[in-house]
């Protein structure tokens, strides 16, 4: 116990006190000098940063310059004094939904919760349904469903999407069917938002159903055989058995399927890359990965205040559930 | 000097009989330590300084990965730190250089240097600060038998060429899609805008400030530009990168392209093609624009820096050792890995379009410390414009925006 | 009535096993699909001509004479040295879940059966911190990792994925060990064994389906990682994921995608011998069968 509670502290939770620092701070004015520049193709003029004297400025105030919460509220995240300024502008509602929707942050939120509420739901109802059909197969093919079931989780993400990715392709196995189908030529899943929103969540659902049934499927082992027994000499169907013995059994299940899923869509992020998705769909966490990865030199405040941004909103998502399991844990415990 | 006069002097060391000297390595029994992306060139320069100097070295590492450009700031803060070099292109020479991590070469080059070429010196505030030694840019690839179809027996020479020749390839039904761009939102997309921007004479920022500078005319006619041409690539286009625009050239499936030249040798070998599509595709300058003179180009450069928290000696014989492999011989042996900047260069077709492109008078990806800021809002904002949701001012101001949101938070503006 | 309440029976049934085969087919699709293509040419299996040469194979026949060709799967192994990385991922993988399995394993146990309130405050604090995004911890790791030297060994990964792991690990075990009625453990203590004795001989061997299934889900989190694995191995530790990454290419040279598509399908292999394995144990119904008796 005590040593993963340490490596929990040293590795999760000091960084995530460290990264709500950071968020306060924004770097020091960096001292720029005009200089000229030469290479293969010729001299230009440029600036550079005169490291000597901003690393003078860094040593004065090895954190930067403190900045409050004001990079929580600036364009790239809560964005008040835009939806302010939209406010008083805009001639109508819709305008102004436009324009806040048109701020990444905004942008990014709309898309995140959907794609949570949507999958979440879907990926607990279906795991539960094929948990159960699969536990009512003969016993000689329930091994290889099994393990075909799995089979979504197993293949890495990276490839996983990049092949399905083709697949979906216009010109792919699937996107071409699709055309087929509906008898449109240019139909294309890339090229639509609503489209590739669909995409996204029906790939969401693929890759993490497996998780939901592999834990309702376990979870079905431990149902009391005696209580179901005697709910079905009392008369109860097939169903009612179902809804009054063996989904309260798994209860406490659903619970942590739902806290797993809802933490893990929250913060959705790698099918928007391999999906190329950006265009029509992005999340909290591809924001954060922009702010880190695509900047150059990092921009570790703002990373900072959208994970502080995607923290709360997991906490506040959680809080129903949380309440139940609290609920709950006082009720065993007693 | 022009990659031009370069490329000849190449050929004519050539004809001379390549001269190899006895490579010097520098202090002894050094560590050295070398980051850099894993591609073809990288690894024949890297590894040939290792063959060279490698027993000369107390330790000779060579570490090749694709997220080079994640890595290498934390990995050269520490003194003594974890590379004697990184190998860098334009834009991340900027990012060591921001964070004040890579050293001046100046009397390095000095000792070592004697057989470098003036121009492949990267000089900031006449600091020598990295030393080049390959090339590469974007650039025209055309399908001549597809022209020559409707009748178009000149490679196009303007964006309006290109407009001329994909509608007539259009309307005689060859391909209803024939041309491919490198639109991937993000990174690439911000690039697009970049090559046309700079074709129209651009700056993107006020003279000798971080103020940005890309709401104007000539940003609207890049954008123009950009919109112009798309209509006639695949509804798909805002997710396709390199790997897609290049499968689609393979498979016949278009006929004008502005993709990089670095994958040129891959278009024309017999992997993954057919005879028609190799032998009908034209390396070619990139396009101008507006009966302008400036190919829509960026050209980018790969070179060596030596970080700045290691002992001297160990900097010494990492420089040594890496630039003893920028010889004639290495280049015999890697040909056509690269357009390599250095004696004994012979341009295969690969290396076409990039050659006419740089002769053509593109520009340089801009070596400013605050230029990936502004790529990565235009990365980001210029989607909807292209999607045809936002107006092209109305996008503008976003990119602005959201560039001076970030420039405030990185320092560079107040 | 009986009749009736058959009939009903039945359609449920029959809309149950369509369900399931439904998914089957679904979940088995892209993966056969996979392992065919794999056998082709990149220009095959990520056609963009027709979908259908990866079916037949035009360009492979045509670049090495035959439908199919091993080439990828030579070239991952022998001429990239893909054995290396698998190496790596079987010692990062294999300490990652022992590691979490075993504190898991205790923690959750000794969570499950506190009395105390601090216990649903530990998994809260721990389920916030599983939902920091990855990407943000990793970038917060890399400076002093470097500083301390312990940039691009194994045993720091191995730590950093228990650590992220940790959360899952507890919260599963723990909700399993709430399953377990509490009467079996307490009655075994009642006739005088102590607390670990109670759980070695009768928790042990009830827990096995709940500490697979974990187990299983460790295994997927350390062996799929990308976002760590790839910021913090060097070179010669990094393991199958980045490697993979790796074979895939940049915005302006041209990687090897099929190499990544059997170094994938090769390395998932193993995976299956392991999940036809350890299912055994998650149908044998162990649980059911102690309560039962």
């Amino acid at each position: 116990m005590t040593p993963t509670l340490s490596a929990m502290v040293l590795f999760i939770a000091l960084p995530i006190i460290s990264v709500f620092i950071q968020s306060l701070h924004i770097q020091h004015q960096q001292v720029i000098v005009v200089s000229e520049s030469c290479g293969p193709f010729g001299c230009t003029k440029t600036t550079s940063v005169d490291t000597e004297a901003t690393e003078k400025l860094r040593s004065e105030q090895p954190l930067g310059q403190f900045n409050g919460f004001n990079t929580y509220t600036n364009r790239s995240h809560l964005a008040f004094a835009e939806i302010v300024e939209a406010w008083n502008s805009m001639p109508d509602t819709r305008t102004f939904l436009d324009r806040v929707f048109n701020l990444p942050f905004y942008k990014a939120l709309a898309f995140t919760l959907t794609y949570t509420l949507v999958v979440t739901p879907l990926v607990i109802l279906l795991g539960l349904a094929i948990a159960v059909g699969v536990n009512a197969l003969p016993k000689i093919i329930r091994g290889p469903s099994i393990f075909v079931s799995l089979l979504p989780f197993l293949v890495t993400p990276l490839v996983g999407s990049l092949i399905l990715f083709w697949m979906v392709d216009g010109d792919g196995i699937i996107g071409a069917t699709l055309q087929l189908i509906f008898d449109d030529p240019s139909l294309s899943l890339k090229a639509s938002t609503p489209l590739m929103w669909i995409m996204l969540m029906v790939y969401g659902v693929w890759h993490t159903l497996p998780f939901s049934f592999i834990t309702f499927y376990a979870g079905l082992q431990t149902v009391p055989q005696n209580t179901l027994e005697a709910a079905m000499i009392d008369g109860a169907s097939k169903w009612q058995a179902m809804t009054y013995v063996v989904v309260p059994h798994l209860m406490p299940l659903v619970y942590f399927v739902t806290l797993m899923l809802l933490m893990d869509n929250f913060r959705v992020f790698e099918p928007i890359v391999s999906f190329s998705a950006q265009a029509h769909a992005q999340s909290l966490s591809w924001i954060i990965f922009n702010d880190l990865r695509e900047a150059g030199n990092p921009l570790f405040g703002s990373a900072g205040a959208t994970s502080m941004m995607t923290i709360i909103g997991v906490v506040i998502l959680l809080t129903p559930v949380l309440i139940r399991t609290w609920r709950e844990f006082n009720r065993r415990v007693k | 000097m022009s990659l031009k006069k370069l490329i000849l002097a190449g050929a004519m060391t050539c004809l001379m009989g390549s001269v190899s000297y006895a490579a010097g390595c520098g202090p002894e029994a050094q560590s050295i330590r070398v980051l850099g992306s894993d591609f073809p060139a990288i690894q024949a320069i890297s590894g040939t300084a290792k063959e060279n100097c490698g027993a000369a070295a107390q330790e000779f590492t060579v570490t090749l990965k694709d997220n080079t450009r994640d890595i290498m700031n934390a990995a050269l803060t520490p003194n003594p730190a974890e590379y004697t070099s990184v190998i860098v292109a334009n834009s991340t020479l900027t990012q060591l250089m921001n964070d004040g991590l890579v050293r001046p070469l100046n009397d390095l080059v000095e000792k070592y240097g004697k057989d470098l070429k003036p121009n492949q010196l990267i000089k900031v505030d006449g600091n020598i600060m990295a030393v080049a030694f390959m090339a590469n840019s974007q650039h025209l690839f055309v399908r001549k038998d597809v022209l020559e179809k409707v009748g178009i027996s000149q490679t196009p020479k303007s964006v309006e060429d290109m407009i001329v020749a994909a509608k007539a390839i259009r309307e005689a039904g060859i391909m209803e899609h024939p041309l491919v761009m490198n639109m991937k939102v993000g990174w690439n997309v911000g690039e697009v805008f970049n090559l046309f921007y700079l074709a129209h004479g651009g700056e993107f920022f006020k003279e000798g400030t971080a103020e940005p500078n890309i709401n104007n005319e000539k940003a609207l006619a890049a954008l123009e530009d950009i919109k112009a041409l798309v209509e006639y690539a695949h509804p798909d286009h805002l997710s396709q990168a390199s790997n897609e625009t290049q499968a689609t050239w393979e498979a016949g499936k278009a006929a004008l392209g502005i993709m990089w030249g670095s994958r040129g040798g891959a278009v024309l070998d017999n992997e993954g093609s057919t005879e028609e599509v190799t032998s009908n595709t034209v390396l070619a300058g990139a396009p101008t624009v507006a009966d302008g003179s400036i190919p829509a180009a960026t050209l980018w450069w790969d070179g060596i820096t030596i970080a700045k928290n290691v002992p001297d000696a160990e900097a010494e014989a990492t420089f040594a050792a890496l630039v003893s492999a920028m010889t004639a011989d290495m280049v015999a042996k890697h040909n056509d890995d690269a357009i390599w900047l250095l004696d004994g260069f012979k341009p295969g077709p690969a290396a076409a379009g990039v050659t006419e492109t740089v002769v053509g008078g593109a520009k340089a990806y801009p070596m400013v410390p605050y230029i990936n800021l502004m790529h990565n809002a235009l990365g980001a904002e210029l989607v909807d414009f292209l999607k045809g949701s936002e107006s092209a001012e109305q996008t503008l101001a976003d990119v602005e925006a959201a560039y001076v949101t970030s420039a405030k938070e990185a320092g560079f503006l107040e | 009535m009986q009749h009736k309440g058959k009939g009903g029976k039945s359609i449920l049934r029959v809309l149950a096993m369509s369900l399931v085969a439904l998914w089957l087919v679904i979940a088995a699709f892209p993966f056969l699909w996979t392992i065919w293509g794999s056998f082709k040419v990149e220009a095959d299996f990520f056609s963009k001509a027709d979908w259908a040469n990866a079916i037949y194979g035009i360009y492979t026949i045509r670049e090495t004479g035959g439908p199919f060709t091993g080439n990828g799967y030579f070239g991952a192994w022998i001429q990239e040295e893909f054995w290396r990385n698998s190496l790596n991922t079987l010692i990062v993988v294999s300490f990652t879940v022992v590691i979490s399995l075993t504190f898991g394993t205790l923690g959750g146990y000794a969570l499950a059966r506190s009395g105390f309130r601090y216990a649903f405050w530990i998994l809260m604090a721990a389920l916030v911190f599983r939902a920091m995004p990855h990407i943000t911890l990793v970038s917060g790791y890399m400076l002093p990792f470097f500083e301390w030297n312990i940039w691009g060994i194994l045993p720091t990964t191995i730590i950093v994925l228990v650590a992220i792991n940790q959360p899952f690990t507890l919260w599963m075990l723990h909700s399993f060990f709430l399953n377990i009625p509490k009467d079996l453990d307490e009655s075994a203590m009642v006739d005088g064994c102590t607390r670990f004795e109670a759980f070695r001989h009768v928790i042990v061997p009830v827990m096995w389906p709940g500490v697979i299934t974990t187990g299983l889900f460790s295994f997927l989190l350390a062996y799929n990682d990308f976002a760590i694995t790839t910021m913090l191995l060097s070179e010669e530790n990094e393991t199958i994921i980045p490697a993979i990454a790796g074979f895939l290419g940049t915005t302006q040279v041209e990687g090897n995608v099929m190499f990544a598509v059997a170094a994938v399908v090769s390395a998932t292999a193993p995976l299956f011998v392991l999940v036809l394995f350890f299912q055994r144990q998650i149908v044998s119904g162990l649980t059911a069968g102690a309560v039962k008796g």
